[in-house]
């Protein structure tokens, strides 16, 4: 349990370990930032020296203990130094996602109060000036890139390297005042409070303390046998607590080196560059990255689609069984080896994974299909179950031990239980201290003896030990007929489809299944392109009728899929809406981490919802859409709604299901949302 | 109008200085159509001035004037305090003119980071020994210091992940940057935009608004423009000279213009007899 351990060699905090990697091993690299086309980098020592002049300037702003500290931006060296420059000076960084449209911007930085932003550049600048008037308690903004700053008033703006220079000019002055605030650092200050996404409701802060992050880094990397030469992209927001696990807590303890793309866009084209040897992404990445592929390999020759083909389903075959160290066969093993030369390799490559040894998917539930995919190119692909609250690790599959459909076992020093309703509980190092100024939500969310409330429904295989989540507890429900309903579970074999990129199933409590579809525009665009079809937008794109039909078949294949699942056969879609927008965390139908609101969405979309269901063959509709900037303007669009093929499921299944969903301790809402999940 | 001769100061607090470059009594015909009559104007240091008007007003021959590329009949083109004799495109490049076209003229074939290069042709005087030599002639040395100031003008238009792409795949509104690259490349001190967002969507326009005027502060350049949305016009620019059938019919802050009757009478279209 976590309180009996009370140190780690005296490393309390990520300024105590960033200064043991500064003084052992000074002069590896520490961070790297490709500007203006070559990757520079910066060693531990340097990485230490820039810190403290930001540490510096910032006392020298200031900044007091207890203070918050929001930061805003892409990931960049300079951010991760803000982090822990404010940690140095005793105060709480808070990171805040950068694609966060200015009100949801205000909210943040109103809850906790900041008093201080470190902004990336002048975008973020400005939103956080178009809600300064919110925000009493905000007194100076600093920012990093100085382009377009100029005009600005600078009473309360400040240049990074400004106040990085003044640091260093009274270094003699404060150095003491900063040594003190940072020996007095132990494990149990806050090291960083995070805003969690929140598929429901107002975002809640999740303050983590240093023993949260140091001690699930320390056994996580044990797990994984993470090294000193690692190297990592970090690409995922900084806001989101994977990002700040492996970029800053896993990193700090190890003293890997993190990298920064040039910018969000080049991140493709830096992944191949660098080749990190642990990877991180959610599912949607390994999605989008098998849909740029497949449309490549559409543009290729014919011969070339031939051996893609051949050697893929080879691949799928006996490529996991080689990850895993399984007996294969001489013949197929000579087979994945000409394939290795020919197709494999150059697609690790491509992919920028050729150096993979540790790879993470999490966030999500991955599509089976999907994740075999990767694992048949010999990527050692595994899967994760994390939360916030448990500072990311609940479970992880080790090495060898991966399948598709479990999430692993409980990750070193965790401890988990399964309530009577199916709800699964843990207790950890990284169990969270609190929400911050909401007691309500930690005590709802973590009892008295740390156990913590995951919200998801799941159960522990007895053979094997692994942990297997079914769905959201509050999403998996029952139909009218009895049979258990796990939209998730079909969403994901839909997406598998390169031309689907969202999906979103209903039926809790309805006697048949179906879906709003979101069509993949690279996808079906390069389809449209290739057969000369002429769209003039998105909407138009995803109302063609050829369009229609193709997803009609995919859900239709789906359906046969589904149908073999005795459990979920009740599942499959009898109708289906391709959506005339992209779903988008800009309409709040999305987090930030893109998993789909679906409260909001049957809110927002009650009116397709009802056509799919009272048999209409077409829906108008009109909704309100929000810009980039901020604006809102409204679309408005006809929508077909498609009967598709099922397969009839004998009626004695159904029974069997009931069953299964009584043994599994599953209990179903009503339609009426009701939350039944145990306490909550 | 206005008639400053010692600069002024915008209303964002530039300061704009003494004057660029000036159009004395410029008159240009091809043949017997007449396409520039007598007009004079001046573009001031540090400036944003914009040349807008109806089509076939004479803007884009007025733009080649500038540019040298176009020889008037009558008038003088005085560049910072002397009158400009005819020259070869080569020495108006020399003298830090650069410019973008209306319809992109880059190099197709070409990626965006040799495009942009091509800006620096005229800091570049190794020859071809040089640079079969490479390491001993210098070559490299040279290539490296321009290399820099292109990765930054990169940077600055935020086109990283076009580098190595050959122009022709890239969509129009990243054409249209990458040309602003390749002219900004060329650290000139006049830039002439030919149409800089015709054919754009509201929100390349905005972003190509925000380069040109990140560039105007960022590398102090002096920048003409000629342009079509009035929306975009009135917010860039510092002053306006309005041309109608090759006459100037407005100068002035966009304020001023926008108030001129003329002007009016010239976009609402009353008839010329």
């Amino acid at each position: 349990m976590a309180e009996t351990q009370t140190s780690v060699g005296g490393l309390q905090s990520l300024p105590a370990l960033l200064d043991r990697n500064a003084r052992e091993f000074g002069d590896a690299p520490a961070y790297r930032e490709k500007e203006y086309g070559i990757w520079q980098s910066w060693t531990w020592a340097e990485a230490a020296e820039e810190t403290e002049a930001l540490a510096l300037g910032l006392i020298n702003l200031g900044v007091k203990e207890g203070d918050f500290i929001a930061i805003i931006g892409r990931n960049r060296p300079y951010m991760y130094w803000s982090m822990v420059a404010a940690e140095c000076v005793g105060a709480v960084p808070v990171p805040v996602y950068q694609d966060s449209v200015a009100e949801e911007m205000a909210y943040v930085l109103e809850h906790c109060g900041a008093r201080f932003v470190i902004a990336g550049d002048q975008e973020q600048v400005d939103k956080v000036i178009e809600v300064q008037e919110k925000l009493y308690r905000l007194e100076h903004v600093i920012y990093l890139d100085p382009r377009g700053m100029r005009k600005y008033d600078h009473t309360t703006l400040h240049e990074f390297s400004h106040i990085q220079a003044q640091g260093r000019a009274a270094r003699d002055e404060l150095i003491g005042e900063l040594d003190a605030r940072r020996t007095k650092l132990d494990y149990g200050d806050t090291c960083v409070m995070l805003y969690t996404s929140g598929t429901t409701g107002k975002p809640k802060g999740v303050v983590l303390s240093n023993r949260n992050v140091i001690e699930s880094a320390k056994n996580s990397s044990e797990f994984d046998g993470l090294r000193r030469d690692e190297e990592i992209l970090a690409y995922l927001p900084m806001a989101w607590v994977g990002d700040f696990i492996f970029s800053m807590g896993q990193a700090y303890w190890n003293g890997f080196c993190v990298n920064c793309p040039e910018r969000s866009e080049t991140m493709y084209e830096n992944l191949h560059e660098i080749g990190p040897t642990y990877f991180f992404a959610p599912p949607r990445y390994f999605e989008e990255r098998i849909t740029i592929l497949t449309i490549r390999m559409e543009d290729a020759g014919r011969l070339k689609q031939w051996l893609y083909r051949k050697f893929m389903a080879h691949a799928a075959r006996v490529g996991p069984d080689l990850l895993d160290g399984n007996p294969v066969g001489a013949w197929d093993r000579f087979l994945y080896a000409l394939g290795d030369v020919m197709i494999y390799g150059p697609l690790r490559d491509r992919a920028g994974m050729s150096k993979v040894r540790v790879a993470y998917t999490a966030g999500e539930a991955i599509g089976p299909e999907v994740f075999s995919y990767w694992r048949s190119l010999r990527i050692n692909l595994k899967q994760l179950y994390g939360q916030t609250e448990a500072t990311v690790f609940i479970t992880a599959q080790p090495d060898g031990q991966v399948r598709a459909d479990t999430v692993g076992v409980p990750s070193p020093g965790v401890e988990l239980k399964i309530a009577e309703n199916g709800e699964v509980f843990y207790r950890s190092p990284g169990v969270f201290v609190e929400y911050y100024k909401n007691p309500e939500s930690t005590a709802d969310t973590k009892d008295a003896d740390g156990w913590v409330a995951t919200g998801d429904a799941g159960f522990i295989e007895p053979d094997t030990g692994h942990l297997r989540i079914i769905d959201r507890a509050k999403d998996v429900g029952q139909m009218a007929d009895g049979s258990l309903f796990a939209p998730k579970y079909v969403e994901n074999k839909l997406k598998f489809y390169p031309n689907i990129l969202e999906a979103v199933v209903f039926g809790n409590g309805q006697s048949e299944c179906t879906a709003f579809i979101n069509v993949d525009l690279a996808a079906v665009g390069n389809w449209a392109e290739r057969n000369n079809i002429a769209y003039a937008s998105y909407q138009e794109l995803a109302g063609h009728p050829e369009v229609l039909a193709t997803i009609q078949g995919h859900v239709e294949e789906v359906n046969r899929s589904v149908a073999e699942d005795e459990i979920l056969s009740g599942c499959q879609l009898h109708r289906f809406v391709v959506l005339h927008k992209e779903l988008d965390a800009d309409d709040g139908e999305l987090t930030r981490t893109r998993k789909v609101r679906r409260r909001i969405i049957e809110e927002k979309y009650r009116d397709i919802i009802t056509a799919l269901y009272d048999g209409s063959s077409t829906v108008s509709t009109v909704t309100q859409v929000t810009y980039e900037d901020g604006r809102k303007g409204w679309i408005g669009a006809t929508l077909e709604v498609r009967d598709a093929n099922v397969v009839p499921v004998q009626q004695k299944m159904a029974a069997e299901c009931g069953a299964q969903v009584r043994r599994l301790g599953l209990r179903a809402h009503r339609p009426a949302h009701r939350p039944v999940w145990g306490t909550r | 109008m206005l008639d400053r001769t010692e600069g002024y100061v915008t209303a964002d607090g530039r300061k704009i200085g003494e004057v660029a470059m000036e159009m004395k009594n410029i008159t240009l015909r091809f043949g017997g159509v007449l396409a520039i009559r007598d007009i004079s104007f001046d573009i001031r240091e540090g400036e944003i001035r914009a040349i807008i008007g109806p089509n076939g007003a004479g803007k884009s021959s007025m733009l080649n004037v500038i540019s040298g590329f176009y020889v008037p009949q009558e008038g003088e083109v005085w560049f910072r305090g002397v009158p400009r004799p005819p020259m070869k495109p080569y020495q108006v490049a020399r003298q830090g003119i650069a410019r973008t076209f209306q319809n992109i003229a880059l190099f197709e074939g070409m990626s965006v980071l040799d495009n942009v290069m091509t800006g620096r042709l005229t800091y570049m005087s190794k020859g071809i020994c040089a640079h079969a030599l490479w390491k001993w002639g210098g070559a490299e040395e040279e290539e490296v210091a321009n290399r820099e100031v292109a990765e930054k003008i990169i940077d600055f238009l935020e086109i990283q992940h076009i580098r190595k792409t050959p122009v022709a795949r890239l969509p129009y509104g990243l054409k249209k940057r990458v040309e602003l690259a390749r002219a900004l490349a060329a650290k000139p001190k006049l830039l002439l935009l030919d149409e800089p967002m015709a054919g754009m969507n509201v929100e390349e326009k905005e972003d190509m608004s925000r380069f040109i005027l990140d560039a105007n502060d960022e590398f102090g350049t002096t920048i003409a423009l000629i342009e079509h949305d009035m929306g975009v016009v009135m917010d860039l620019s510092d002053r306006v000279v309005v041309m109608d059938y090759g006459k100037k019919i407005g100068d002035g802050t966009p304020d001023e213009v926008r108030a001129n009757q003329d002007v009016i009478d010239a976009y609402l279209g009353v008839s010329h007899d």
